[in-house]
């Protein structure tokens, strides 16, 4: 790309247009980032220090949010610790140097582990049924193919308020209320018109002559997409699996008007942490942290797909 | 990777050059059933998370049915609902601050994401960098991101108050951005855009270097000045992809509820109860069914119609 444009120096911005562009963008790109600097460093405070008047730019680093976000402890008199044998690990010395022990360990691990199986589980099913819909909406003519593909995108224009409010009383019918397979089939529902949108673009994009000339070598039509077609498209699948797994790791309409506690995933959560009286600031930051570093990771590596994922395959690079 | 094209287009020649009838027979399951095998399991889906869902709204929103009294009588009331909720001010009060909410959100993106594309585009060294740190708040949750903005905006404790006052000189104390009722309209806007301008600028990104480089080479040679190729070149070349970024905007910021039922949750008083959040109250705190079913059969018609008009009119400027 910059090869290309280096060619044309018409095109080519003049240096002194160049460096005004860096610095506005960078500007931009820092006060983006701040916010998100400011929720890791609040992580490593303590909860002092986060709720500090004036706020503290430089502050001892701690790993009490850690510590608070894993665990449940209870306030105990210094006699009473005093009593106690001597603490076997780091994290009790930091509860028990502020006068509390260790109760027991905190929500936040079977909360994670409900956003993982949801989110995997309704990505599992949405890409394998997205990638089956989209070969036949890509290759076969179909009746009404235009007015299926539309309908299937609709289905993500209504509020998420509005499809909850039927799903929680058809859910409560069928007893799927606050379950895992409740919470990935309505993932899957949500996450399928985005997957038969993206791959049907992948799809679109794998010459048809391949599946041909297999056939013509005697592959039934589902050999050749088994072993023709779904290993060109692998990429996209991949790339399609990320926004799948992205949306259903965010979701928080449905998260917390359809579970309350077996099936709860993270963002309804996460809100919830409170220390002694209100927000345990700096918990609530370790769970942000924890919670936000995997997207991080998927964007940078989804960089080059980001644009067709965000616009249903609308836009392509 | 030579080899493999190669053997490729061997096959292509092939392929070319077999009667279509011989094609044909070679096929185990006819192409017919295999498109309906694979396509009917996603329509199925949707049909039972989506679809019937929707009838049971539409059928529930002709009644008083409440939810958490459902062993109650549920009486047929026709259109009582539609009516009270068209002629409620409180409901047209929610209209009018998510319709404020929808256009100066999207305004400020359109404006900012497409200032940015235009800078991002002049290539300078490290601009995918500085790019790729611009686009992350689109991708993460907006519940999680929207709850910590909350301690961001506190007056005494968070940055946020601290920054404005560095550049303005207003003490940092003497205001409240969530819970000023001023205020409060515009904080949504400026989180919605500090999330959502990237995806604005990415698709405008696509647009400015989807423009061949040929058509400023002709326009410099016909020394049309910048402003001129600007407003006769870029801005036209790149207004289908504005308007897809508006409409998909408009979309999501219609339906928003996650990140302001964090940041506000509808407060103060009502001055950001977005529709969203109007209709989870009567539905989840008020436990009106029938009525809020009413209200979500209105706010879809309303994305579902708008959405129509909008893609005809997108479509329209496609062809031009």
């Amino acid at each position: 790309m910059s090869a290309l444009t280096a060619a044309h120096s018409v095109v080519e911005a003049s240096p002194r247009a160049k460096a005004f562009a860096a610095a506005a963008v960078i500007l931009y790109a820092v006060i983006t980032i701040v916010p998100l600097l400011w929720i890791g460093a609040t992580a490593f405070k303590s909860p002092s220090d986060s709720i500090a008047y004036p706020p503290k730019l430089l502050f001892e680093p701690s790993l009490e949010g850690y510590v608070n976000l894993f665990t449940v402890r209870s306030r105990q008199t210094p006699e009473f610790i005093a009593s106690l044998p001597p603490a076997d690990s780091w994290y009790e010395k930091l509860v028990r140097s502020h006068n509390m022990v260790i109760a027991g360990p905190s929500k936040v691990v079977p909360r994670f582990m409900n956003s993982l199986i949801i989110g995997f589980g309704s990505t599992f099913l949405a890409v394998l049924l997205g990638t089956l819909a989209a070969y036949a909406f890509s290759r076969f003519r179909i009746p009404l193919a235009d007015d299926l593909l539309f309908f299937i995108l609709s289905t993500r224009m209504m509020p998420p308020i509005a499809v909850a409010i039927p799903i929680y009383l058809m859910y409560r019918e069928l007893n799927l209320t606050d379950t895992h397979i409740g919470m990935i089939l309505l993932y899957t529902a949500v996450n399928v018109s985005l997957a038969v949108w993206l791959l049907k673009g992948f799809i679109d994009e794998i010459p048809r002559e391949y599946e041909e000339a297999a056939l013509v070598d005697g592959y039934t039509r589902l050999q050749a997409f088994r072993k023709v077609v779904l290993p060109q498209a692998v990429t996209g699948i991949a790339a399609t699996a990320i926004f799948c797994l992205i949306f259903s790791w965010n979701e928080y309409a449905f998260a917390l008007l359809l579970t309350s506690g077996d099936a709860q995933t993270m963002p309804p959560f996460i809100p919830f942490i409170i220390g002694e009286g209100g927000q345990d600031w700096p918990a609530v930051a370790a769970a942000t942290t924890l919670f936000l570093v995997p997207i991080v990771f998927f964007t940078v590596v989804l960089r080059r797909h980001l644009l067709r994922g965000i616009t249903f395959g609308a836009v392509r690079k | 990777m030579t080899a493999r094209n190669h053997a490729e287009t061997f096959v292509e020649r092939v392929a070319a050059r077999t009667p279509e009838r011989l094609v044909k027979r070679v096929r185990g399951l006819s192409d017919r059933s295999i498109a309906w095998l694979f396509i009917t399991p996603s329509i199925v889906l949707l049909l039972a998370i989506n679809i019937f869902p929707l009838i049971w709204a539409i059928r529930l929103s002709f009644t008083n049915f409440k939810s958490n009294l459902a062993s109650l009588p549920v009486r047929f009331v026709g259109l009582d609902n539609y009516i009270s909720i068209l002629t409620d001010d409180d409901v047209w009060h929610g209209m009018q601050v998510t319709a404020r909410f929808v256009v100066c959100s999207i305004a400020l993106q359109i404006f900012i994401g497409f200032g940015l594309a235009l800078l991002i585009n002049r290539q300078f060294r490290t601009h995918s960098f500085w790019t790729t740190i611009i686009l992350l708040p689109m991708m993460l949750s907006p519940a999680v991101v929207g709850n910590f903005w909350t301690l961001l905006f506190q007056p005494q404790i968070g940055p946020f108050n601290y920054v404005i006052s560095f550049f303005t000189g207003i003490a940092p104390r003497s205001f409240s951005m969530i819970g000023n009722v001023d205020l409060a309209p515009w904080t949504i806007v400026l989180v919605d855009t500090w999330m959502w301008t990237p995806y604005v600028m990415l698709i405008c990104l696509a647009g400015l270097r989807s423009i061949p480089d040929y058509i400023y080479e002709a326009a410099e040679v016909d020394r049309a000045s910048p402003w001129r190729q600007f407003w006769s070149i870029t801005l036209p070349m790149v207004l289908p992809f504005l308007m897809l970024a508006v409409l998909f905007r408009a979309i999501e910021a219609f339906k928003m509820f996650d990140l302001v039922n964090l940041l506000t949750s509808g407060g103060p008083g009502s001055t950001t109860e977005l529709a969203s959040i109007t209709l989870k109250r009567e539905a989840f705190e008020k436990w009106r069914t029938g009525y809020s079913s009413a209200f979500a059969i209105i706010l879809f018609v309303t994305v579902f119609g708008a959405a129509n008009i909008y893609v005809k009119a997108l479509n329209k400027v496609k062809q031009r």
